[in-house]
């Protein structure tokens, strides 16, 4: 097996063979003639990004399977930034007429003679392939893959008689990406991508219905769904949130001590930092935590870090959608604002090396500084020793999402599954309720942190600026002090 | 070849291939977008795509596909895809496409294509968003930053063709002027927007407007304070009612309906919310972003009258939700290139009220305005709403100081029946729509 992998890695290292020269012919010299176009009204930089996606999603509803759906998705983007300055056009056409002309379109934006010596282009796969998935999905056969929305179905609905309502969804996807820059960067990618998801719904006699979600996946192949990633297992955890719910009282609305889960509830550092120190809102100063690297943003008990290179990881990546490779990034270190996520824009204007954070959602969108797999590191405490300390207040094991206003600092995040802690121990469960807070300074309340880092499922989005790309979080038990939750009981 | 008759032969190709039945959607657009930020041009975009997607029924099975690959192999690519997916579908057999008597579109010009709109040479269009940009910088000491002033516009295509012979075919443009400024004051930083959006250039604001008006909300936001935990009564500004509305859809969708996974589910004919509440859908309005001549299942458009005076009277619907129900289709599928129908609206607009916003708010001795809400905490199943607030406090009739880092709850069962009053202020800005809304209790979380 393994020698086979490598093989396979070695053989896609010549550009000659990767995806694109052999499925659209395109060679290193046409690579630099676009990019020439692209420079040819000036300009500091100009980088090219080819794309490929092939899809399959397939979803089951009252037991039907109802929605199956594949589909092809090609183009190539070029971009041109002269200083502060970016153009952006893209064709569906890979046709050498419609890439210059797209060439042309983006260089529009420039002026002057063009400020960049012509280079060479490097060729070169990742050194490293972090989603060494030998089949990927779309090889499968169709029936293998609708079989786990089946078994999916199957589990939720026989799980819980007070089930009335599943649905299943799995969707598979592999995309081919190439990218050539005026730095003299080429880059080839094939990035494969997994994931399912159950949502439950139970009742009990003619009570308020309730649900539960679950789900997972990952840069993974059809072999992740096994064990505690089977469509059972899934099935089961969503039935099990919806059940929960059932019995959940109303949440007291306030300031209260919260105890966060491990895993999802990772999304906080999303919201509250990981957004925040994105370089693009630090370049024009319009974040919360512009300007303050160095000072003290959280207890020293937080280190932070997003990290793209965590092998088989949703949010994990080789290299950037510019083609830098990804790295481990430490945001904060013991409580202290260490640095942001830059893309090529970013650096270049600042003068930074890049973080390997410029990402895109497709061929038709310019990159910007992105999250990858956002976690917390963890400490020592013991997660019941930390319930231990809480005399009175709410421990959330599961979020649906979240959400932050960069500029104030401002951040929700929507508790799904929640319960009362009263004297150290978990009690009632409580209702959807919104935790709020201000992001420089929510995780200055972290008086505990626990030694069980877990990282989520594997099925986060994010959107930005009306992107979506794929990303992780992770974090262990840990005790904030004080945090306002939006609850109904008073 | 035009993409009417792509589409015809895209619908012959999947007949030979075996399809019993086909739905094609061809879209084809173009958009420039330009942002502006401290005077100077940061971003252009401009470019254009295409693509196909097809629905198949092989029998009772329905399978989908979709490619950007509108070349011969690409189009034989995508319906070979459709056949071959639809064979692990289930048996559905309420699956197919709308009933005959159903297909049709509206006639005459519903103004949704204007040619000036995206004609403007570039050096206009970079030009309204520097001087959008520039009214927010120049309002106030306050603001020396922005995240920019911007104008979009984009214009497309869009065709839809089916085995039963419909075939139809619209153009749509838009623009839109936005400005984002960002104020400082006392080491307090807040960011606020406003855009206007429009399909004909004439209707749109001025950069002056836009500018001013994105100013004026930015400043108001400035030392924003926490309040203490309470019930109170909560209006909604008309930007953010315009939440409650998509809100609303989500619970009358009738794919949430069928499944039971909505509080509004089985509630027909009954008293939902306060009587001043009329919920109508209208997707006829000349030149509206929610009109269009047909539905993307090639359903004519038309008004739905949803709720009325607070009795829900129709959810909205597509063939095969209607046909889970046992009622008619109102016109309302709604599709991309990929996948099978779902629902969607035209203009769904709450219906405006007599008094003023300032008259709503008058009638307030002690509560909250609400002009922004983050999160997504709304549980369309159970009713259960929980969500991040930004606004100001209202204190014997008078908006106060602003108010942050607070939220708002309730159950939307409780929330309609106490919408007590609206406002007169209806604005279409986009496909949904509503005035100044007042809730008569809330829970606020604060402090």
């Amino acid at each position: 097996m393994v020698t086979v992998r490598t093989l396979f890695w070695s053989y896609m290292a010549r550009f000659a063979d990767s995806f694109f020269p052999q499925k659209f012919g395109i060679t290193e010299r046409d690579l630099e003639r676009y990019l020439a176009a692209a420079l040819s009204s000036g300009g500091d930089y100009a980088d090219l990004y080819f794309e490929y996606l092939t899809t399959a999603s397939i979803s089951i509803d009252e037991s039907i399977v109802k929605s199956a759906s594949q589909g092809v998705t090609l183009g190539v983007g070029v971009r041109v930034i002269s200083s502060e300055r970016t153009g952006y056009a893209y064709s569906d056409d890979l046709s050498p007429e419609q890439i210059v002309k797209a060439a042309k379109t983006a260089a529009c934006i420039a002026s002057g003679p063009a400020q960049v010596e012509k280079t060479g282009l490097e060729s070169g796969a990742p050194k490293r392939n972090l989603y060494p998935v030998l089949s990927p999905p779309c090889e499968a056969t169709l029936l293998e893959r609708v079989s786990l929305v089946k078994r999916a179905d199957e589990a939720a609905r026989t799980a819980d008689a007070r089930v009335f309502m599943v649905q299943a969804t799995y969707a598979d996807s592999l995309r081919h990406i190439l990218i050539a820059n005026t730095d003299g960067v080429l880059k080839f990618d094939r990035q494969p991508m997994t994931r399912m998801n159950v949502l439950a719904m139970a009742r009990e006699g003619a009570g308020v219905p309730q649900q539960g979600y679950s789900g997972g996946g990952g840069r993974v192949g059809l072999d992740f769904f096994v064990d505690n990633h089977s469509p059972e297992a899934f099935a089961k955890e969503a039935v099990r949130q919806a059940i929960v719910q059932l019995d959940a009282i109303e949440t007291p609305a306030g300031e209260s001590i919260v105890v966060l889960g491990p895993g999802w509830p990772g999304i906080l550092l999303h919201e509250a930092v990981g957004h925040g120190l994105e370089a693009d809102f630090n370049r024009k100063k319009v974040s919360a935590f512009s300007g303050r690297i160095g000072q003290q943003v959280a207890s020293p008990l937080c280190t932070v870090v997003d990290d793209g290179t965590i092998p088989s990881r949703r949010g994990s990546l080789n290299v950037d959608d510019e083609g830098t490779e990804t790295q481990q990034n430490i945001l904060i270190e013991n409580g202290i604002l260490r640095g942001y996520l830059t893309d090529k824009l970013s650096s270049r204007i600042v003068g930074s090396k890049g973080t390997g954070s410029g990402r895109r959602e497709s061929y038709q969108h310019v990159p910007m500084p992105r999250m990858t797999n956002t976690f917390m590191m963890a400490g020592e405490s013991d997660p019941e020793e930390i319930i231990r300390s809480v005399s009175k207040g709410i421990y959330c094991a599961n979020f649906a999402g979240g959400q932050v206003d960069i500029t104030s600092g401002n951040f929700v995040f929507d508790a799904t599954e929640s319960y009362l802690i009263e004297d150290g121990k978990i009690t009632r469960p409580v209702r959807g309720a919104t935790l709020i807070g201000n992001g420089p300074e929510a995780l200055k309340y972290v008086s505990m942190v626990g030694n069980d880092l877990k990282l989520d499922e594997g099925v986060g989005v994010c959107g930005k600026e009306g992107q979506y790309v794929p990303v992780g979080v992770g974090i262990p038990t840990v005790r904030i002090d004080r945090m306002t939750v939006g609850g109904t009981a008073q | 070849m035009n993409l009417a008759d792509l589409a015809k032969s895209v619908i012959e190709l999947a007949r030979e291939l075996g399809a019993t039945d086909s739905e094609v959607t061809i879209s084809e657009g173009s958009s420039f977008e330009t942002v502006v930020r401290m005077g100077e041009v940061e971003n252009i975009k401009d470019a254009g795509s295409r693509a196909a997607g097809i629905r198949v029924l092989s029998g009772q099975r329905a399978g989908s596909a979709y490619t950007s690959d509108l070349s011969p192999q690409g189009i034989r690519h995508m319906v070979q895809s459709a056949i071959e997916i639809s064979t692990i579908a289930s048996e559905d057999p309420l699956a197919g496409l709308p009933d005959n008597a159903d297909f049709g579109q509206l006639t005459g010009d519903l103004k949704l294509y204007h040619e000036e709109t995206f004609q403007l040479p570039a050096a206009e269009r970079i030009e309204k968003a520097r001087l959008a940009e520039k009214a927010a910088l120049e309002a106030d000491p306050r603001i020396t930053n922005s995240e920019g002033g911007s104008f979009d516009s984009s214009a497309g295509r869009r065709v839809f063709a089916n085995s039963r012979g419909f075939l139809g075919e619209y153009r749509y443009a838009s623009c839109s002027l936005t400005a984002q400024p960002v104020a400082k004051d006392n080491g307090n930083m807040e960011r606020d927007y406003w855009s206007s959006a429009a399909r004909s250039l004439q209707d749109l604001e001025t950069p002056q407007q836009v500018g001013t008006r994105a100013a004026a909300r930015v400043l108001r936001r400035l030392n924003p304070r926490k309040v203490p935990t309470q019930r109170c009564p909560v209006i909604f500004e008309q930007r953010v009612a315009r939440s409650m509305v998509s809100t609303i859809f989500d619970a009358i969708n009738g794919s949430a309906v069928y499944r039971k996974s909505s509080f509004l589910a089985g509630k027909l004919g009954e008293k939902v919310a306060h009587e001043c509440v009329t919920v109508i859908d209208d997707a006829t309005i000349p030149g509206l972003f929610g009109t269009s001549p047909f539905d993307d299942e090639g359903v004519a458009s038309r008004r739905t009258v949803v709720i009325e005076n607070g009795v829900l009277k129709s959810y909205l619907l597509n063939s095969y939700t209607a046909r889970k129900l046992g009622l008619k289709t109102t016109g309302s599928a709604s599709r991309g290139v990929a996948g099978n129908a779902g629902v969607g609206h035209g203009n769904l607009y709450i219906e405006k009220g007599t008094q003023s916003p300032e008259e709503l708010i008058k009638s307030v001795k002690s509560g909250l305005y609400v002009t922004e809400l983050i999160g997504h905490g709304v549980n369309i199943l159970t009713g259960d709403y929980s969500r991040g607030a930004f606004g100001l406090w209202i204190e014997n009739g008078e908006l106060t100081f602003p108010v942050a880092e607070i939220t708002i709850a309730g159950n939307l069962r409780d929330m309609l029946l106490k919408l007590e009053a609206t406002g007169s202020d209806l604005e279409f800005r986009g496909s949904v729509a509503s005035p100044a809304l007042l809730i008569r209790e809330m829970t606020l979380s604060g402090q």
